[in-house]
């Protein structure tokens, strides 16, 4: 994958693609546009070093792994969120625009509303991740006998994120431990079902589990099938092992 | 400073579908035409070839086709005493964003609305008496009847490559197609798609309980197909990633794969992407428009004089520009008096979600399209007697799955717990036996006078204009509506044979986070009298008639349909009344 | 109110495209009436309004423009489009009527000289990038009306230094040495044993058309190999295919399939892009139903006299093709369709296109690559476009689906090896 990096925001007025090159306004007439080797490929964040992160501390990725274990618990079949690659798909995308909410409405005051006028936080993810691991860290430290949250047994753990999910449980340090136990949900779940490109669903195991096949474009043969599993293994925006030959 | 350029015969503000359908009937007609596109040029091999066009995470979570909000947003209230607050990512819509606007990422749903739709308070008044009406529902008749639009419609469609089977061809009712629809002059240029397991299933089930099941008209083609413009589409593949994504094969109806191939070889067309109007100018009387004012990407301001001038953006922002430009009365809901931002309305939609054995049912939701779908009308507009059920209103229902993708569409019956082996257990073994239809009931919204555009007070976008307000929240009447259409769509899904029905109801507050379409309508809209409308009945403004507004900011209500059909159908009658009306005679076309 | 409508209206009248046509149609059909006439007028009267519309259609045929366009000020004829010869650059010269860096100076025989012989007027050789050598085979007659036509266009003043290679080879002298090597002089001689459709083709195909100048192999000093006519070459990094029609790589196109190919830029089985993009758009689209169906009647009874033995089919079982057919099955069946029967006048027909199981694969690999745009006509507006996969596919992947879809669907051509990608690759990112 190449190393570009996909900024797609607009900077003031300006839009800028992949390697940094800002999209200028342009006249269009006479024929279609068109340019060789033009192609808008996705920019997943590069992948960190072995066993490095590209935002969190290392006490962060041990706690987002823990967490993300607990709400996708691997299986005899299917790896859970750790081995998934749940907490390095959370990292790349917090250490990308996500994390800092590249393109969306962030112009102050921010009020807090109805719940049905949406998000209205002045924290970006990346702040909250930042502050609700350390709140939590606090917390769990605190009220669980000098253990981190990646100590504690599975039940401790799912005592943990039950009271975070029900509001049981107050992080303080300006954060609503609902808000950052959805967060959280939100976030690894759509780690597992995106495509392996963005660092979890390893191995398109999540795909696997359920039988989608993934980046597939053509099931003309198949419509008309009714009622038959379809047989064909997933692939991912990468392709798949037998994309490559095999060599001798 | 603003820097001029040398006026152009006319200047059209966004190239989506209904601005590439105005450049194409003006260039025809022999004038000049500029098309001013905030967002960037798109195409199929380029921007969403396939294997970059199947990503789920960067189209459908991160909303890459869309505008960012960070470019401008909207505020949102339900009650006209509460304190709006920016939507700061998107929700309830999709607001597009570059050439081919909505066209791009749409589904293609391709509907013809109900002749009676376009006479709605003179129909329903008729039927039921004015009593029948709530009392602060300002439905209105559009000013255009269904007989009007027909070949309209029939333009767009051949335009499109439509597939579907009629329902009615000259007044004759048709096997296998939809019974309710208002007469059409020939038969759909293309076949209905063949259709999944789960739909003909829904089918069956639906004839069986006594409706009259017929295949969605589609944008996705079922065969190869040259319109009439001599521009090809290859056949739809079924891959499941239509709606919020672009076409990766030339498949799905856009102004990319029907239009533009044409429009950019005239000599007299040209197009600027990238480049934001910011308003209308107007001429010392202020009744006639001199043009635009734009600003490009390096923030440079350029003034573009145009002897007519045609809004063709999305719905808000078309009534946000008539507002910052001083065009027409603003509406005052405490009054109930001017026109802009007045009858704003969305859609009513719910769904039903149905669980069933997974040892007898494998539905490969991923095999998919956009519009793809069997669907019955018997709940549709005034196609059932409303009088014992005490709303009005209603929409189509079906079995339309568009997409198997597992971020959003992973359904696990009621008393799962959200996270935890169960769910993961609940995911894995029903993502092959549920049914989640990509669009369940699809209703009607009928406007209120307390539903509304306005200005708002405090936030603003990056060029310091103020963003616009919107006033929004659900009427008991939409509140019934939904009850009684899911309810009917959920025995369906019992009688198809489902363990569990789960039913979605449309509940209030309307909610800006939850998505109900992006089928926004209303704020500038057309009629008979200019103290209730901001356009005349061929969408030219009342006060400007150098002005031509396009789009669903003219629907005077909306409609239990998808509303792309009818926004085209009246972008063709629109251009017909300019070419054969207005430039013979520039001026008002209707006197009020 | 009222001058508002007169200023619409007088706009309307001044850029109706729909009274452009009508104009394009009435030139067209002067045209074919002024051919007649012109034949029959040994000394042609340079104002002869026939005469120049002949000669327009003439440059039009030959693409003049294609090369003697401004690169920088798009001004056609103008000159100064730098030109790949197997030797190095050379530069088009100004062919507008300016006197003095144009040709408003010469006489119409300097003209002739230039253009069928390939002399300046001062005696000097001209390079055969330039293709006089098919030029040569125009009539007299015709080589005059792109003369008379040519003095119609604006005179643009645009010093060009057409000369820009190394030594020895800037020795324009050098040239009678080659001259004598590889350039036949001589006007077309009809066949007498063909019909007349078959001889206006064969005139087309050698002479203002210049085919060869692409299709046909060159020595090693870039002449014509001419007993291998038409039967491919490499040249600005695509491979132009064998169109020997009787047994090349279109071998299986009809004589409608050619000309629709030629005149449209799409048939059932291809899309005309790269340089054959802008052969159709600027040439082929351009020319009568009469000629390009001349030009097919004539191609399609052409043979390859020289085809050497075929490469042998792939086995099904080597490992890029196992890893092509994966990458085929989820990149490219979307479009092109399993069996790559593609979907005619949109998307190639791997099968039945000319240059897939080319015996080079430069063009596969670069559409590969790169993409490609094809052709838009008023026939065939869509253009519709192929996207470039090399960020996506590594060497070996596009190696492995090029081989694949070289030797499917009844193709035999030999494998590409992930070292010719790369080579390709490089070519590509220099451009």
């Amino acid at each position: 994958m190449s190393p570009l990096r996909r900024r797609d925001l607009l900077k003031g007025t300006a839009l800028v693609l992949a390697g940094g090159t800002a999209v200028r306004a342009s006249i269009i007439a006479g024929r279609l546009p068109w340019q060789p080797g033009t192609a808008s490929a996705p920019q997943p964040h590069a992948g960190n070093a072995p066993g490095g992160w590209n935002f969190f501390t290392a006490a962060e990725g041990a706690a987002i792994e823990a967490i993300a274990d607990r709400l996708i618990p691997p299986d005899a079949n299917t790896p859970g969120g750790k081995d998934a690659g749940c907490a390095a798909f959370i990292d790349r995308q917090l250490a990308g625009p996500y994390g800092q909410r590249e393109g969306l409405y962030t112009v102050p005051p921010f009020e807090k509303g109805a719940k049905q006028q949406g998000p209205q936080s002045a924290l970006n993810p990346a702040e909250l991740y930042r502050k609700g691991l350390g709140a939590l860290d606090d917390y769990v430290h605190a009220a669980r006998d000098g253990h981190s949250f990646a100590t504690l047994d599975a039940a401790q753990q799912d005592e943990i994120l039950q009271g975070l999910e029900a509001g049981k449980i107050a992080l303080g340090a300006g954060v609503d431990a609902q808000t950052f136990f959805e967060q959280l949900l939100q976030d690894v779940q759509q780690g597992f079902f995106a495509d392996p490109i963005y660092g979890g669903n390893r191995d398109m195991c999540a795909w696997k589990m359920i039988g989608f096949p993934g980046a597939r474009y053509d099931y003309r043969d198949w419509v008309g099938r009714h009622n038959e599993p379809y047989p064909l293994p997933p692939v991912s925006i990468a392709g798949r092992a037998e994309w490559t030959p095999k060599s001798g | 400073m603003a820097r001029r350029l040398p006026a152009k015969d006319v200047v059209i503000v966004g190239l989506g579908w209904t601005g590439s359908i105005l450049a194409n009937e003006l260039t025809d007609a022999g004038l000049e035409v500029l098309a001013i596109e905030r967002g960037p040029w798109r195409n199929t091999a380029t921007d969403y070839p396939p294997n970059a066009a199947q990503d789920e995470l960067r189209y459908r979570i991160r909303h890459e086709l869309f505008l960012r909000p960070e470019q401008t947003t909207f505020t949102f209230r339900n009650k006209m005493d509460e304190t709006a607050l920016p939507i700061r990512t998107w929700g309830a819509f999709m607001p597009p964003n570059g050439v081919g606007g909505g066209g791009v990422h749409w589904n293609a749903e391709t509907w013809r609305f109900l002749p009676s739709d376009f006479v709605l308070r003179t129909h329903l008044t008729q039927r039921y008496g004015a009593r029948f009406l709530p009392q602060d529902m300002t439905i209105q008749d559009w000013g255009v009847t269904y007989d009007e639009l027909e070949p309209h419609y029939d333009a767009f469609e051949y335009l499109c490559g439509t597939c579907g089977t009629a329902g009615n061809l000259k007044g004759q009712i048709q096997d296998g197609g939809n019974p309710f629809e208002g007469s059409r002059s020939r038969p759909y240029p293309n076949p209905a798609q063949p259709q999944p397991f789960s739909h003909t299933l829904f089918a069956k089930a639906a004839r069986e309980l006594g409706y009259k099941p017929f295949p969605q008209p589609s944008g996705n083609m079922s065969r190869a197909y040259v319109n009439p413009l001599g521009v090809r589409l290859g056949p739809c593949t079924y891959c499941g990633f239509c709606e919020w994504f672009g076409c990766g094969n030339y498949s799905k109806a856009s102004p990319q794969t029907t239009i533009l191939p044409v429009l950019v070889r005239k000599p007299n067309f040209v197009a600027r992407d990238n480049c934001e109007v910011t308003r209308i100018n107007m001429d010392a009387s202020g009744r006639r428009a001199k043009g635009v004012t734009f600003v490009d990407t390096s923030g440079q301001e350029w003034e573009q004089p145009a002897q007519l001038v045609i809004l063709a953006a999305y719905t808000i922002f078309n009534v946000q520009l008539l507002m910052l430009s001083g065009i027409g009365k603003r509406y005052d809901p405490a009054k109930n008096e001017g026109v802009i931002g007045r009858n704003f309305t969305h859609q009513t939609i719910s769904d039903v979600v149905s669980f069933f054995d997974k040892s007898k049912f494998v539905f490969n939701p991923f095999i998919a399209s956009g519009a793809i779908g069997m669907c019955i009308d018997e709940f549709n507009g005034d196609n059932f007697d409303h009088g014992p059920h005490g709303f009005v209103g209603g929409g189509y229902m079906g079995q339309v799955q568009t997409n198997g993708r597992p971020i959003e569409t992973t359904p696990v019956p009621p008393g799962t717990p959200r996270w935890g082996a169960k769910w993961k257990q609940a995911v894995r073994d029903n993502y092959q036996c549920a049914l989640k239809p990509g669009t369940g009931v699809h209703g009607s919204m009928y406007s209120y006078r307390d539903v509304y555009l306005d200005l708002d007070p405090t936030y603003r976008d990056r060029f310091d204009r103020p963003l616009v307000r919107i006033t929004m929240d659900f009427h008991d009447n939409e509140l019934k509506q939904n009850a009684f259409l899911t309810d009917k769509f959920a025995e369906i899904f019992t009688a198809m044979g489902a363990k569990q029905v789960v039913k979605e109801y449309r509940k209030g507050p309307y909610d800006i986070t939850k998505y109900q379409t992006t089928h926004l309508c209303g704020g500038a809209v057309m009629g008979t009298d200019p103290k209730t409308s901001a356009l005349n009945r061929y969408l030219q403004s009342w006060d400007v008639p150098n002005l031509f507004v396009m789009g669903a900011s003219a629907f005077p209500q909306n409609a239990g349909y998808n509303p792309t059909g009818t926004v085209a159908a009246l972008a063709y009658w629109s251009a017909k009344a300019i070419r054969e009306q207005y430039l013979k005679n520039p001026g008002p076309l209707v006197h009020a | 109110m009222r001058d508002r409508a007169l200023a619409l209206f007088a706009s309307a009248a001044r850029s109706r495209p729909a009274s452009a046509c009508a104009c394009a149609l009435a030139c067209a059909a002067v045209a074919l009436l002024g051919c007649a006439a012109a034949r029959a007028q040994l000394v042609p009267d340079s104002q002869d309004f026939a005469i120049i519309e002949r000669g327009r259609y003439l440059a039009t045929v030959a693409d003049c423009a294609a090369c003697h366009t401004d690169p920088a000020t798009k001004q056609p004829f103008a000159g100064g489009q730098p030109i790949e010869t197997p030797f190095g650059i050379v530069r088009a010269a100004n062919i507008t009527p300016d006197a003095q860096t144009g040709i408003g100076n010469w006489s119409d025989d300097d003209f002739d000289a230039a253009v069928r012989r390939g002399r300046m007027p001062d005696g000097g050789h001209l390079y055969p990038a330039m293709p006089y050598p098919y030029f040569a085979r125009m009539s007299k007659d015709d080589v005059l009306a792109m003369r008379a036509y040519l003095r119609t266009v604006p005179a643009v003043y645009n010093p060009v230094k057409t000369d820009q290679l190394p030594f020895p080879l800037s020795i324009r002298a050098g040239m009678a040495l080659w001259n004598a090597l590889y350039f036949e002089p001589g006007e077309f001689e009809p066949d007498a044993g063909q019909s007349a459709q078959w001889n206006r083709g064969a005139y087309l195909v050698r002479g203002p058309g210049h085919c060869g100048a692409c299709h046909t192999p060159k020595t090693f000093l870039g002449g014509d190999k001419s007993d291998r006519r038409l039967e491919g070459y490499a040249i600005q990094g695509w491979f132009a295919p064998n169109i020997n029609g009787g047994n090349g790589g279109i071998a299986n196109w009809s004589v409608t399939d050619i000309a629709e190919y030629l005149q449209k830029g799409h048939n059932r089985f291809a899309a005309a892009s790269g340089p054959m993009q802008e052969v159709v758009e600027r040439s082929g689209s351009q020319m009568t139903s009469g000629d390009v169906e001349a030009i097919a009647t004539y191609l399609e009874q052409q043979h390859s006299e020289g085809a050497g033995g075929s490469a042998t089919v792939v086995a099904a079982n080597d490992p890029r093709m196992a890893a092509g057919s994966a990458i085929y099955t989820d990149l490219c069946s979307a479009c092109h369709k399993k069996d790559g029967s593609g979907v005619a006048y949109l998307i190639p027909n791997l099968a039945g296109a000319a240059s897939v199981a080319a015996r080079d694969p430069t063009s596969v690999l670069r559409v590969l690559i790169s993409g490609a745009q094809s052709a838009a006509t008023a026939a065939e507006p869509t253009a519709p476009a192929m996207p470039a996969y090399g960020r996506q596919l590594n060497d070996a992947q596009i190696a492995a689906v090029a081989t694949y879809v070289r030797n499917s669907w009844g193709h035999a051509s030999t494998p590409v090896s992930a070292g010719e990608v790369g080579k390709q690759r490089k070519r590509l990112s220099a451009d």
